[in-house]
């Protein structure tokens, strides 16, 4: 790319929630915060490490939502939903008044962006498969807190199957998943995609 | 009196009491007709082991009535008092007047002339301050609001003493009046002077108690001499009173006096619980020479004219107490209560009847069958509130609506913690934070003197005492918490707490696993020990530096606590005496632990869900 200076003043402030029980023992997961982590303009933020009694700090969460254009939820896929403090976060940060309300602005506008990995195949997600709905579909109630909030969107960024893969697997979708966090802290990039 | 009499005598009355009072509180008449009746059976009347020197008993029992307004005044802060201005000397002084009028007025229509009438009905309106407030504390009614307004009356009463010592002698209707000396040693100063004097002495009380006496206590608290506490504490209440007596005030009102102003005192419960067992024992040998001093000769030879006179005592003054109280707006169970609480005769009554046959204003014929009265009235009292109590309360429901304020006193702390050191101090600093005021008591003294400056509750004693607990409210509070470092002492508080509260649920602070083992084998569940969280919280740290993940440590000490506290409780049961067994069983514990994280199912289920390790072998199969 030749404009790479108008890049810089261009980059998006990229936020990764990372919430997983026990990250010691995800070959998946670690391999995935390994690859974004410490890239320029993202800030890796472990809820498990900062709040291992799920004593919430809700003005700090609410600080770093302000200093951030994309909200990325990383986690495994528990149960077709988040790990437990995920939703205490919810609960606890996304304020009346501050994400939603007549006076809740504050996150108009920041891109929301989940990453999960999941157990079974690509094909168990289909109204065919065993789990019968899309990942879409049952991330509806994600994507309708992002719509209430005023969030923008996006398409959910998943890996399935990751009992099964080996060691080069999961650097190819490490790999992947650092390509999806470059895009979305260079708008041009993914407006030119 | 020689001191063999003495002592005769007092085992007399020690003993009458001994054998009629527990009798009397099992058969559920009260302490204070159980003195009574003693009285009645040691007396004149009866087996004749006291007689003539009644009266000088009577003079020393009295003590007890002063004792007991000492105390009474420990309870009234201040602003208490200010908030009761308007039933003490609205509806004290209606009282007053009212009976006084009433049963004059009854005595005019028996033929008497207007002056004994009249003198007579304002002596009749005294009720007995000791029979009423001792009864109600009893059975917990002090603080319902017929308790605050019997309260209150028998304050103005005990006030509208010293103008009826002044004003009944212009009464006199005989000749040769002031025969015989009865004021004050002031009585030769003009009455302005007497006055002064006499707000000198009250304001002296005032200013010497803010501010001379915590340090002269905090001086022999320091000695930590227990006897020489109760001594300064006896002094103090015989001081007041003596001081009070000379500038013509009377004794009790000057140890009431007294009282109010130490009530804010960090020392308050510490008083409190020296003075109880003395002024309990006097006021229960008031009351046994109340008993021996009812004339049953006078009532033989007159029974229908003392029955019929004790009866009116009582109906007029219950008519008046039931009217005042429907002004007052008492409801219906509280204005029953509060008329038949205060429809007695009172100690006053002996002392103006007294008062008032020298100054020739009543005949002495008649003063004796007055005196009978209001004995015969006071024997029947509690019976009178066996009556509300059995018969008349169950029938009588309160007036919701306007009941609701009964009974919040900020006296009552919900909690008390005894040990406000490192440990304690902690529970009662988040406690406040989240709005629960904590009665606080300590042994260490410059602890005590530290934490009061900073504005806190606390008070100096020592937590196994009963009497102290008493003082504190543990009949009242709602958790009972125990974080002294002495691993003796906090035995035996349980061991009083357990026995005199049974309902007082108790969390305690143990040393280690083997004073631990001793609250197992007390029944307290809620056991915790001193070490083991910081030590956990550390642990939990290590793990981490180690490569842990910060849920998972957490896991992990949460795990070990579990197990831990498990093992504690059923290490408890194995006697500690028997060594080979017990360590036997704390190895096996140990490896049970070890193989705990190994494999507990719970831990195992937890890794399924979060990691798939055991899917992901599964699946590599």
């Amino acid at each position: 790319m030749n404009h790479g200076t108008m890049q810089r003043i261009m980059l998006r402030r990229v936020l990764i929630l990372f919430a997983h029980p026990m990250p010691r023992k995800s070959r998946v997961n670690r391999a995935l915060a390994a690859a974004v982590r410490g890239l320029d303009g993202v800030t890796f933020h472990d809820l498990y490490e900062s709040y291992p009694d799920f004593h919430i700090d809700v003005e700090h969460e609410k600080a770093l939502l302000l200093a951030h254009d994309v909200i990325v939820l990383q986690h495994p896929f528990y149960w077709y939903s988040a790990p437990a403090l995920v939703k205490e976060w919810l609960d606890l940060v996304l304020e009346y008044g501050f994400a939603y309300g007549e006076t809740g602005t504050a996150l108009h506008g920041k891109h929301w962006q989940q990453a999960i990995t999941t157990g079974g195949p690509e094909d168990a997600y289909q109204s065919t498969g065993y789990n019968r709905f899309t990942i879409r579909q049952l991330l509806a109630p994600f994507e309708q807190t992002a719509n209430l909030c005023g969030m923008p969107y996006q398409e959910p960024f998943a890996i399935h199957g990751v009992l099964q893969m080996s060691r080069s697997q999961i650097e190819a979708e490490a790999l992947r998943y650092r390509a999806l966090i470059e895009q979305l802290r260079n708008p041009e990039v993914s407006d030119a995609s | 009196m020689h001191l063999e009499t003495f002592l005769a005598q007092a085992f007399v009355y020690l003993f009458a009491a001994v054998i009629s009072v527990p009798l009397a509180k099992r058969l559920g008449f009260g302490s204070v007709l159980g003195y009574l009746i003693a009285g009645m059976a040691i007396g004149p009347f009866a087996l004749k082991l006291v007689g003539g020197e009644g009266k000088d008993v009577m003079h020393v029992a009295e003590f007890g009535v002063v004792m007991m307004l000492f105390m009474v005044g420990l309870e009234l802060r201040p602003s208490l008092l200010w908030r009761l201005r308007r039933p003490i000397f609205g509806l004290g002084g209606m009282q007053v007047v009212l009976t006084g009028v009433v049963i004059g007025g009854g005595f005019l229509l028996l033929r008497y002339p207007w002056q004994p009438a009249l003198a007579a009905g304002l002596i009749f309106a005294m009720s007995s301050t000791a029979i009423v407030i001792q009864s109600l504390a009893e059975k917990g009614w002090l603080k319902t609001e017929a308790g605050q307004a019997s309260f209150s009356v028998l304050l103005f009463q005990d006030l509208a003493v010293i103008p009826l010592l002044a004003l009944l002698p212009l009464l006199a209707t005989g000749e040769g009046s002031a025969s015989e000396d009865h004021a004050g040693p002031l009585a030769h100063l003009p009455v302005w002077a007497q006055a002064l004097i006499t707000i000198g002495a009250v304001v002296a009380v005032v200013i010497a108690g803010r501010y001379l006496l915590r340090p002269v206590m905090r001086y022999i608290a320091a000695s930590k001499m227990r006897e020489i506490f109760t001594a300064s504490a006896l002094a103090l209440v015989v001081g007041v009173a003596v001081l009070m007596q000379s500038v013509g005030l009377s004794p009790a009102l000057g140890a009431f006096l007294g009282g109010v102003v130490l009530a804010d005192s960090e020392y308050r419960h510490e008083l409190e619980s020296n003075l109880e067992p003395f002024k309990g024992l006097l006021l229960g040998i008031f009351f046994i020479a109340v008993g021996a001093g009812v004339d049953f000769g006078l009532i033989a030879a007159q029974p229908w004219t003392v029955a019929g006179l004790t009866l009116g005592l009582l109906l007029a003054k219950a008519l008046v107490l039931f009217v005042l109280g429907m002004i007052f707006k008492l409801d219906l169970r509280d204005r029953t209560l509060f008329a038949l609480a205060l429809a007695q005769g009172g100690e006053f009554c002996f002392v103006l009847l007294g008062f008032t046959v020298s100054r020739h204003v009543l005949p002495a014929e008649f003063a004796a069958q007055l005196t009978a009265v209001v004995a015969l009235s006071m024997a029947v009292s509690p019976l009178l509130l066996m009556l509300y109590e059995k018969v008349l309360a169950p029938r009588l429901t309160h007036d919701k609506a306007k009941h609701k304020q009964d009974e919040i006193d900020e006296h009552d702390n919900p909690v008390i913690i005894a040990g406000y050191g490192r440990f304690g101090h902690i529970i009662g600093r988040v406690l406040l934070a989240n709005g629960y005021r904590a009665t606080v008591i300590d042994l260490d003294h410059d602890q005590v003197e530290f934490f009061r400056k900073l504005g806190l509750k606390v008070f100096y004693g020592d937590a196994s005492r009963l009497d102290l607990l008493h003082a504190a409210g543990a009949g009242q509070a709602k958790l009972f918490i125990l974080a002294i470092d002495d691993e003796k002492k906090s035995l035996e508080i349980v061991d009083s707490v357990q026995r005199h509260f049974p309902q007082l649920p108790i969390l305690v602070r143990a040393a280690g696993r083997l004073h631990a083992y001793e609250f197992v084998h007390r029944g307290i569940n809620a056991i915790y020990r001193e070490t083991l969280d910081s030590s956990l919280e550390m642990t939990a740290d290590a793990l981490r530096r180690l490569g842990f993940g910060a849920y998972e440590a957490r896991r992990a000490i949460r795990l070990f606590r579990k197990h831990d506290e498990e093992t504690v409780r059923e290490m408890a049961s194995i006697s500690i005496k028997d060594e080979g067994r017990y360590i036997a069983e704390a190895r096996q514990r140990a490896d049970a632990l070890n193989a705990l994280f190994k494999q507990d199912p719970d831990l195992d289920r937890a890794s399924l869900g979060w990691d798939n390790e055991a899917r992901r072998s599964n699946a590599d199969e």
